[in-house]
């Protein structure tokens, strides 16, 4: 069980992002977290993962805090994946940083081996988005955290990915907590929807600015 | 906008089309010049440098093509030695300044704010002081003389670049790749090497290279104000500062060569510090 | 308004060294935009859609080579006249406030775009107001700076920086992009309301769903070549001609959510016949032959296969 318990964050001398908030995910499991942007998800994501520490309340993974300076049960997938590759290494290095996957999580992925031999800017987000997967897609990663890993890419590349990744956590236990604005997608693929960050009821009319607040 | 006329093929063979080609044939050319100039210096002896006074005061011609000066001796050859003197400088202060700034900006970066704050404090109080002043002051304070200008240009140009330095490791620091990094199991250390060092490195490098026209200048400048090197070395300063007292009875190409050669020397390390820029930057070395 | 014809777009670049390899990110592409008229491009990333919009303002790189033709209004654009209209008679509706100054207050910003397509002080300010009240603006978001708006009040004055100068081709690139859907319909029903007014919207996009929604006709872009043009209500009644443009309709999460496996060919892959060959399910000997565009039905279709 990857928990997150009454976890409060915010960034230096800002308002709280997270307040006492919980979270759970069980092995196995995949949970959708919808919700409009700008309200914390991608933070929560963060605290998550272990990338940002929470100043209030404590993450745990199956019991124990986040291990530092190992390879992370909990992997984060972001948005653009370009800016998680190094712009001056080639692909194969940088997901080899994580593990070597096997020809078959390649194929799975529909990764095309000559991609590896290049450097990031010359591939496409979809494509990139795949390696990163394949980077973090190792026996040793317990929950991956997808934060709109797939609000950049086509329907096509969307359902290729989906499939190879639910295939794979399903084959290993993992689970995952999918964040996406798209409702469609989450119940496709989530078992369970998380409405923390959904406003209740029918949308209420667009909200001003942060600045009058 | 139909299809774009080929350019020259001559033009594509030597790959000047685009814009790092250029830029190889700009470094080349300005490494060519540097190194023809510490050859000229090498081999030119000191022979033009004593007086001759059957030839003063003589005006640019093909024996003489900078001139010679009131006391018969080569304006080319003292050019020529004032500027490698210049050069030497500019290497001394720039060895030092990358010290201090990789010192001072990887330190401020990563030993937390504490830190930082005495390390900016110290950039911000180093900058906000008049350059010449500070210059003045320090080459003064060291007694003068060749020691005091070097050392007064080498303590007062590392601040620029410790603030680079510290800029581009707190940008790293926050990449997405290198928190990726981190959470994969990889130790700082291992990220400092093979993340961090490779693209600080190139911003380095350049910074140092930029760094060179600065400390020249104020090498001549200090030389020029005479608080720098003694007269009987050739240098730029030295040269420019003499011309002065004969500008105005015509004697034009004192003043007019030996400064013209300083500004292109000058110019061409901005350059090649540029060139460099953009055959490193991943951004722009494909254009 | 806006017709592109076999927009081919290719650049030189290093690969190891000093050693230089030709890419072509666009490869004839053809696409028209009429007045009144919202047409989508949609395709994957890495399909070349974000270039076309380039190469139709005029900014691409340098070491772009491109070949077709781009007509505005009948008249080949060139790269002077790209840039006198750019602004003027073309916008671009940026994707984020990130393309806004961030230093400066935002009524401003809308004034100086307005002032900047050539209008004179008075002109510029009552067209800055008439933006401003068209998408419900207050007048005290005038004085924000673009950090202090979010989500759908950003689109509201990202669109009114581009309306704001009386452009007759209006280019949105990735409008909806990470907007929640009720920001998002918000977004394009603004875009709808342009073309009702007469202009020529050109919705770049690789969300099919919004896309169908609101654009009259639809380009589906498959690596840097348009494979089908078709009105847009042909995905919703399943009169899709390409396998293509079937394949991505069918991967909504909202559809099949099924996917065609196989990645679309490199940029400097040599492409002779058909460039979805190796993924096509129904491919035939045919296919090796080149595919030009072709008019089947309402719609134009690159594939040997589509029958009117």
């Amino acid at each position: 069980m990857l928990k997150a318990e009454s976890v409060s964050f915010c960034y230096d001398n800002t308002p709280w992002i997270l307040e006492g908030f919980d979270f759970g995910v069980g092995p196995g499991e995949v949970v959708g977290l919808p919700g409009p942007s700008g309200q914390g998800k991608s933070t929560l994501a963060k605290v998550l993962a272990g990338h940002l520490a929470p100043q209030q309340g404590a993450v745990t993974c199956d019991g124990r805090p986040l291990p530092e300076g190992v390879f992370s049960p909990v992997q984060l997938i972001f948005q653009h994946p370009e800016l998680t590759m190094n712009p001056r290494w080639k692909l194969r290095d940088s997901v080899a940083e994580g593990h070597t996957p096997d020809a078959a999580a390649f194929k799975r992925l529909n990764i095309e081996p000559a991609w590896l031999s290049r450097y990031p800017h010359e591939l496409s987000g979809g494509e990139l988005q795949r390696l990163a997967l394949a980077r973090v897609m190792s026996p040793q990663t317990r929950y991956l955290i997808a934060d709109e890993m797939t609000a950049m890419l086509d329907p096509n590349t969307q359902a290729l990915v989906w499939d190879a990744v639910l295939h794979w956590a399903k084959a290993n236990g993992v689970g995952i907590l999918a964040i996406s604005h798209d409702r469609h997608l989450l119940d496709r693929i989530a078992h369970r929807v998380d409405e923390s960050f959904a406003p209740p009821g029918p949308t209420p009319p667009e909200t001003t600015c942060r600045a009058a607040a | 906008m139909s299809t774009l006329a080929r350019t020259p093929a001559l033009a594509e063979r030597l790959g000047i089309t685009d814009g790092r080609g250029r830029a190889m044939w700009v470094l080349g050319l300005c490494l060519a010049y540097f190194a023809t100039l510490l050859l000229a210096a090498a081999f030119m002896g000191d022979a033009g440098l004593s007086t001759d006074f059957p030839n003063k005061k003589l005006a640019p011609c093909f024996e003489f093509p900078f001139g010679t000066d009131w006391l018969g001796r080569d304006m080319l050859v003292r050019t020529v030695k004032g500027l490698c003197r210049s050069l030497g400088i500019g290497l001394l202060a720039a060895t030092v300044s990358s010290v201090v700034s990789a010192a001072l900006g990887t330190l401020s970066a990563t030993m937390g704010k504490r830190t930082d704050a005495v390390v900016t404090t110290l950039i911000d109080l180093v900058m906000a002081t008049p350059h010449l002043v500070l210059l003045i002051l320090v080459s003064f304070a060291c007694g003068g003389g060749a020691t005091g200008v070097i050392i007064a240009v080498a303590v007062s140009h590392w601040t620029r670049l410790a603030r680079i330095i510290r800029a581009e490791i707190l940008q790293l620091k926050q990449a997405e790749f290198v928190m990726v990094s981190r959470k994969l199991g990889r130790s700082p250390w291992w990220i400092a090497r093979r993340h961090m060092l490779p693209h600080i490195a190139p911003q380095f490098t350049i910074g140092l290279i930029l760094l060179f026209p600065h400390a020249i200048l104020h090498s001549a400048g200090l030389t020029f104000l005479g608080f720098g090197l003694s007269p009987h070395n050739p240098s730029i300063g030295i040269l420019l500062s003499e011309s002065m007292r004969h500008i105005s009875t015509g004697y034009w190409w004192l003043a007019i060569l030996p400064g013209l050669s300083l500004l292109v020397t000058v110019k061409l390390f901005d350059v090649l510090g540029n060139s460099l820029r953009v055959i490193t930057d991943p951004k722009t070395s494909q254009e | 308004m806006l017709s592109v014809k076999n927009l081919s777009i290719e650049f030189s670049r290093y690969g190891s060294a000093r050693r230089r390899t030709i890419i072509h990110p666009v490869r004839d592409l053809s696409l028209d935009i009429g007045d009144g008229e919202i047409v989508a491009v949609v395709g994957s990333s890495g399909s070349g859609k974000s270039l076309l919009a380039h190469a139709v303002l005029g900014l691409l790189p340098g070491n772009a080579r491109t070949s077709g033709e781009i007509l505005f209004k009948g008249t080949p654009l060139t790269s002077a006249s790209m840039a006198a209209l750019r602004g003027r008679a073309i916008a671009l509706i940026p994707q984020s406030v990130a393309y806004l100054n961030p230093l400066s207050r935002v009524g401003r910003q809308v004034y100086r775009a307005s002032r900047l397509s050539g209008k004179c002080r008075a002109t510029a300010a009552r067209s800055t107001d008439r933006a401003f009240a068209r998408y419900r603006l207050d007048e005290s978001v005038k004085s924000l700076f673009p950090f202090q708006v979010s989500g759908g009040m950003a689109r509201r004055v990202l669109t009114a920086t581009a309306t704001a100068g009386d452009a007759d081709l209006l280019i949105a690139d990735e409008p909806t992009t990470g907007l929640d859907p009720v920001v998002a319909r918000q977004s394009l029903s603004h875009l709808r309301e342009l073309a009702d007014l007469g202009k020529a919207v050109m919705l770049i996009t690789h969300d099919i769903d919004a896309a169908v929604t609101v654009a009259d006709r639809v380009a589906v872009i498959y690596a840097g070549t348009t494979v089908e043009l078709t009105p847009a209500r042909n995905f919703a009644d399943g009169a899709l001609r390409h396998p293509y443009s079937r394949a991505l309709w069918n991967a909504l999460p909202q559809q099949g959510f099924g996917f065609v496996p196989g990645n679309q060919p490199m940029e400097d892959d040599a492409v002779n016949g058909c460039i979805y060959l190796d993924r096509c399910p129904d491919r035939t000997g045919e296919c090796r032959c080149a595919q030009p565009l072709r008019p089947v039905g309402k719609g134009h279709v690159r594939c040997c296969h589509a029958q009117g």
